[in-house]
């Protein structure tokens, strides 16, 4: 009995040590202030009724958003709070609502955790007034919800070896090992006619990191996903991985709501491209995605696309 | 349920995985299985201790932690295996530490005069237990080997995690991206199609050398 137990602690260090050699470095640092043009100064007056209007009186905006996205939202283990890119464009949006800048109105959200799978659902069923929720736009998704924005839009990248000269775009994927995440968008786009139809995607993992693990072990050649996610693993890399700079692919992100909302919906639309304007966009860029090495990039055009009428309950796949 | 047979030739792709998996890490398994039994009734004290230790640290790991430290952590001591190799290395040597155990209790059960009398002819160690001892030990196991077997059929399901396209791997892609959770029907059966004859088998063996008490 007691050998037995030796071997068990033995075996649990080595575990452990394993583990706190593979586990990645993350600094928590605070957050920097910049000074921007802040675009509003007092509480605007909604028509009575609006959603608008609800929001302000209740004294509390409700936002949907990631609680494990680095640089996108992600909730500080120590001070509870979430931060990130969505989480400040809420903020800037609260703002708007109920006057002052994105740091006074810190008390007035309420942020709810939602995973790629249950965002349709949180809008639809009221739990929440908007998704900033790393939300790809796409046909199927509008078929539920309506989006405004894109407020981003992220692009597929390859992360390869820093010394790696050979991969400089995605056509010379072509009979490498690439990796992704299973079933995830990253890798069908890959082999897309027009990319690298004979790139050797089976190397599929559960995470990311997993991916930087088999690049660094020599498993693959490259890994691949949207540049937002592969700047921080290139960060937490130490120097050992880059960003190919090469990105094939888009995804615009969106601001989810319920369908039908449009007075709502361009009140956003109107906000966003504010925001954009004023310089507060790329001031809250830098301070979540520009910390991971990405630079700040000309945000997209918001796209006011005629929303048709809620359609019957369709299923969608689950998506960044 | 048609999206399963609609997919049935990726279902097949996988299966043929989860059974080479199975058998070419059974076959490595057992001969390990048998080697670890023999050490634990050896008469020379250190293969005693080795066969001990390996049974017990290998037993007590879960499965799961074996595949990543062998997938992810040996390549930083310079071992490398690819996918399929490590999944059938990890899981040979994981059920190998069960068949010792299996095989040990089964030569347990050989009343200790067959080996004392064969020692008396003049057979070595080696001798007394392969043409003495083990044949009659394994007719006792054939039932809990059985059991080990099956296991094996649903341990390989592990290798999904260092993407070896087995049955598992298939059917988690496929559910992701038709968003089809009935995908998991295809799943059950492709296992149970494996598990089931290989129930009715190692019966059918067992009443053919069992040991009749």
């Amino acid at each position: 009995m007691n050998r037995r137990r030796w071997w068990t602690v033995a075996l649990l260090l080595v575990v452990a040590l394993t583990g706190a050699a593979c586990g990645s470095d993350d600094d928590g640092g605070g957050t920097a202030s910049d000074e921007t043009t802040t675009t509003v100064k007092k509480a605007p007056t909604f028509p009575a009724g609006s959603t608008l209007d609800t929001i302000q009186k209740k004294g509390k905006l409700v936002v949907g958003t990631k609680f494990d996205q680095p640089g996108f939202g992600l909730k500080n283990p120590t001070t509870g709070a979430v931060e990130g890119f969505d989480t400040d464009i809420a903020e800037l949006i609260a703002a708007a609502i109920f006057g002052g800048t994105g740091e006074t109105v810190e008390d007035k959200i309420e942020f709810v955790e939602t995973v790629s799978a249950v965002r349709e659902s949180s809008i639809t069923d009221g739990k929440v007034d908007m998704v900033v929720a790393t939300y790809t736009i796409n046909d199927a998704r509008k078929q539920i919800v309506d989006f405004a924005g894109p407020y981003f839009e992220a692009e597929q990248d390859i992360m390869v070896k820093k010394d790696d000269t050979t991969i400089k775009g995605v056509k010379d994927l072509n009979g490498k090992k690439v990796c992704s995440v299973q079933g995830s968008t990253s890798i069908k786009n890959v082999v897309l006619p027009q990319n690298a139809p004979q790139a050797d995607t089976s190397i599929q993992f559960k995470t990311y990191s997993e991916c930087a693990e088999a690049l660094g072990d020599g498993r693959v050649q490259a890994v691949t996903t949207d540049n937002t996610i592969l700047a921080g693993l290139v960060q937490a890399s130490a120097g050992a991985y880059k960003l190919v700079g090469a990105p094939f692919s888009k995804e615009p992100y969106g601001i989810g709501i319920k369908k039908g909302d449009e007075a709502w919906r361009t009140f956003l639309n109107d906000r966003i491209e504010e925001i954009e304007k004023s310089g507060e966009w790329k001031a809250a860029f830098e301070e979540s995605l520009g910390k991971l090495g990405l630079k700040a990039p000309t945000p997209p055009k918001v796209d006011r696309y005629t929303a048709g009428a809620p359609a019957a309950t369709t299923t969608t796949t689950a998506k960044p | 349920m048609s999206v399963v047979w609609e997919n049935r030739d990726l279902f097949l792709d996988g299966l043929r995985l989860t059974v080479a998996l199975t058998l070419i890490s059974f076959a490595v398994a057992f001969v390990i299985g048998l080697l670890l039994a023999s050490f634990r009734v050896s008469p020379v004290p250190p293969l005693r201790w080795f066969a001990t230790a390996y049974v017990e640290l290998i037993r007590n790991t879960p499965l799961t932690a074996l595949v990543v430290l062998f997938y992810f952590g040996f390549p930083k001591i310079g071992i490398r295996y690819g996918e399929f190799r490590t999944a059938v290395i990890v899981l040979a040597l994981y059920t190998g530490a069960f068949l010792g155990e299996v095989i040990r209790s089964g030569i347990n059960t050989v009343a200790a005069g067959q080996a004392e009398a064969a020692r008396a002819l003049g057979l070595t160690f080696p001798q007394v237990l392969m043409s003495v001892v083990l044949p009659q030990a394994l007719r006792s196991v054939v039932g809990p080997i059985g059991s080990i077997f099956s296991a094996l059929i649903r341990n390989t399901s592990i290798a999904l995690a260092i993407a070896v396209h087995e049955l598992m791997f298939v059917s988690n892609s496929l559910a992701n991206d038709l968003a089809e959770p009935a995908i998991y029907f295809g799943t059950a059966v492709g296992y149970l199609a494996l598990t089931l004859p290989t129930g009715f088998a190692f019966e059918a063996i067992e009443r053919r050398v069992g040991v009749k008490r």
